[in-house]
């Protein structure tokens, strides 16, 4: 919409600006184009029968009239106003009202060569008359001449019909209305009758192809003089709000990135993750042979962004949407409440049912009208089933390129078929991916086990372990890593090798713990030596003063019988003597 | 709008000349011209003449000017200018051009049967 309303700033003619343009409001087209038709100029729309050029012209005009304030005429050379206006129905449009309010003029000019004979010289003033009364009695803008080829069938001298041909087209232009002409695809050439020769400023050309039973629309700007324009074909689409052009890979790599995180739905994967999850607007692919749980991961993932109140838009190539609840049910996630809240739009479609661009624009749509935060496609390479593998590949690029740029967070799943290398998607996607996510099985001692690891995730740390993983009735659960001596172990043999540890820890135990008594044993065994050395010491001890005791007291009774012995040989006053009687006298 | 209408007694001659079928019909045709230019001047001496020469006495020519009467195109699919269109007898026939060559004229209008 800005660039829709930046050409209308541009609509006045001036040289010195960028060509004026008139916007169609076709969807995806204004894209291309950028900005819309040549304004004041014819434009040409080629294309085999059936590839929706009136469907194109009368949109232009209808678009115009109600988006635009731009009035147009129809000029009808094969179909009736009242057979347009019954086929534009279906697209939404209502003519009659239109023409009621005189917003639009529809002239249908029918053209029967075998009620006309030609003699002499005539020209096609009539039309121009009709024409120029039509563009007046509406104040028209915009012109459509559907298709005006016919004239050729019914006037026989090519000659003046080329000179006439020349001078309207040369008249539109004076005119100042934008024409678009519409032509019908010749063997070689743009038209059958070479109108491209006369409309040379913008010429656009409608493709309807069938390539293995599969049919695609393609819009593709052959030429557009003084302008830049995507070049490259770009599928359309039809359906009951008109037509719409997706200009997919015309998107560059300037999308903004987000900082955000968002959880996988699983905890432990998130832990695995960085601890955070995923970046938000990032596209993440789940590969994995059959039956490694792919879907069950997107499931989880999708239930945590319901619970975080977001929108998820799930694409199901081989599920029914009932076939998908039901299946999630029994590891215990109940996609049916989110369904039934709103958050959650399960659109299932066969891969095969469409072609790849209808695919595409399918989803550009129900993405534009659903604006999800969230978007699953389940498996992706299904894809391959309505399309080359080559096709599919570029396809898958131009939606991520379309959800990376929309900010949406996208997981894709695909199946790995048995044989390759898994570390190969079936689609080529691997590389443009951010982060990938591989589920494998690992077959060991009799039984099939599932387990992922992350391949790569960009901008985090992520873990490099190879985790088993269950799916139980209440979801995926992540187990602990076993490596042990013996590798990696997953299944029952994780569990036995669990067990064997588990008893040869026990006996470790037993050991210590036996260790432990024996040394209590002997520390008690110790104790009570000590005890009883320190007993014998301690008699000893006593038995060693109860004879110091004795000796001293038999010193002094020898002492005293010695005093008694000198006194008794009345031997003089020696000092030892004397300070003894001293001593005795004083006590 | 121009009306030409041209009487003149009916001859034994003229019926004689004009034994065609639907003889005693009325002709009522019209010719379509934007503005007074050289061909449509010439489309209707050319038409006059054939009318007088063949239709004698029994023939209506109405011009419309689509110059001054545009919504008048659409009721008779008019692309071509000039063009002569027989409204009676039925059933309408067109014939474009300045009616310079006759007899393409004269087959146009089915006064003479067949291919020439």
């Amino acid at each position: 919409m800005q660039a829709m309303s930046k050409v209308e700033d541009e609509q006045l003619p001036s040289p010195d600006r960028a060509l004026p343009k008139a916007p169609t409001g076709i969807a995806g087209l204004d894209e291309i184009t950028f900005g819309g038709l040549p304004r004041g100029r014819p434009t040409l729309v080629c294309g085999s029968a059936g590839c929706g050029k009136t469907l194109l012209a009368m949109e232009f005009l209808v678009r115009g009239a109600t988006q635009y304030r731009e009035p147009g005429v129809f000029m009808a050379f094969e179909e009736t106003p009242e057979e347009l206006a019954r086929n534009v129905r279906s697209l939404g449009f209502d003519l009659d009202n239109l023409i009621r309010k005189k917003k639009i003029a529809v002239d249908f000019v029918r053209v029967e060569r075998n009620e006309i004979e030609e003699t002499g010289e005539y020209d096609l003033e009539g039309l121009f008359i009709r024409l120029n009364a039509a563009i007046e009695s509406v104040g028209a803008r915009r012109v459509v001449l559907d298709t005006i080829e016919a004239l050729f069938s019914g006037l026989q001298n090519e000659g003046i019909l080329r000179a006439e041909l020349r001078r309207l087209f040369r008249w539109l232009k004076d005119k100042g209305v934008t024409a678009v002409i519409t032509g019908e695809r010749g063997e070689g050439t743009l038209t059958r009758r070479g109108l491209e020769e006369y409309v040379s400023d913008c010429v656009i050309l409608l493709d309807h192809r069938v390539v293995d039973q599969v049919s695609t629309r393609r819009l593709r700007v052959v030429k557009y003089r003084g302008t830049t324009h995507g070049t490259n074909e770009y599928p359309f689409l039809i359906d009951k709000d008109g037509f719409s052009v997706l200009p997919i890979t015309s998107l560059g790599l300037q999308h903004e990135v987000s900082d955000e995180r968002i959880s996988s739905g699983i905890p432990r994967l998130d832990t695995m993750l960085g601890v955070k999850g995923f970046y938000r607007g990032t596209t993440i692919l789940l590969s994995g042979t059959a039956g490694t749980g792919k879907t069950s991961m997107a499931a989880h993932f999708v239930n945590a962004a319901c619970e975080r109140a977001e929108r998820c838009l799930y694409f199901a190539f081989e599920e029914s949407p009932g076939q998908l609840t039901r299946n999630m049910r029994s590891v215990g996630i109940d996609l049916g409440k989110w369904i039934k809240k709103g958050l959650l739009n399960v659109h299932s479609s066969r891969a095969a049912f469409y072609g790849l661009e209808m695919h595409l624009a399918l989803i550009h749509k129900l993405v534009q009208e659903f604006r999800p935060d969230i978007v699953v496609a389940d498996p992706v390479g299904a894809l391959i089933g309505a399309g080359t593998r080559r096709d599919a590949n570029l396809m898958i690029v131009r939606l991520i390129d379309f959800l990376k740029v929309q900010g949406i967070t996208a997981m894709l799943t695909n199946l790995t078929s048995g044989g390759e290398a898994l570390e190969r998607s079936e689609v080529d996607i691997s590389s443009i991916v951010d982060s990938w996510l591989l589920l494998r099985d690992i077959e060991l001692g009799g039984e099939r086990n599932r387990a992922l690891y992350i391949l790569k995730s960009r901008g985090m740390a992520h873990s490099n372990q190879l985790r088993e993983f269950l799916l139980t009735d209440h979801g995926v659960e992540l187990l602990d890593v076993y490596v042990g001596p013996e590798g990696v172990l997953t299944g029952s043999a994780r569990v036995s090798l669990e067990a064997r540890e588990r008893a040869s820890s026990l006996a470790t135990q037993q050991e210590v713990e036996r260790k432990d008594r024996e040394r209590q044993r002997k520390r008690d065994a110790l104790e009570a030596r000590i005890f009883a050395m320190r007993k014998e010491f301690e008699i000893e001890e006593a038995e060693t003063d109860v004879l110091a005791s004795q000796e001293l007291s038999r010193e002094e009774r020898l002492e005293d019988d010695r005093l008694a012995m000198a006194i008794n040989r009345r031997a003089d006053e020696g000092n030892g003597i004397a300070r003894r009687r001293k001593k005795s006298g004083q006590e | 709008m121009k009306k030409a209408s041209a009487k003149s007694p009916l001859t034994l001659d003229d019926i004689v000349r004009n034994a065609a079928p639907g003889d005693a019909e009325k002709w009522d045709l019209r010719l379509y011209v934007a503005g007074q230019t050289p061909r449509s001047v010439a489309a209707f001496a050319n038409l006059k003449r054939l009318c007088e020469e063949h239709l004698a006495g029994r023939y209506n020519i109405e011009v419309i000017d689509l110059m001054k009467h545009p919504q008048l195109a659409a009721g008779d699919q008019i692309l071509a200018i000039p063009t002569l269109v027989r409204k009676l007898p039925q059933p309408i026939r067109k014939i474009v051009g300045d009616l310079r060559d006759t007899e393409r004229a004269l087959v146009g209008l089915q006064l003479r049967p067949g291919k020439i």
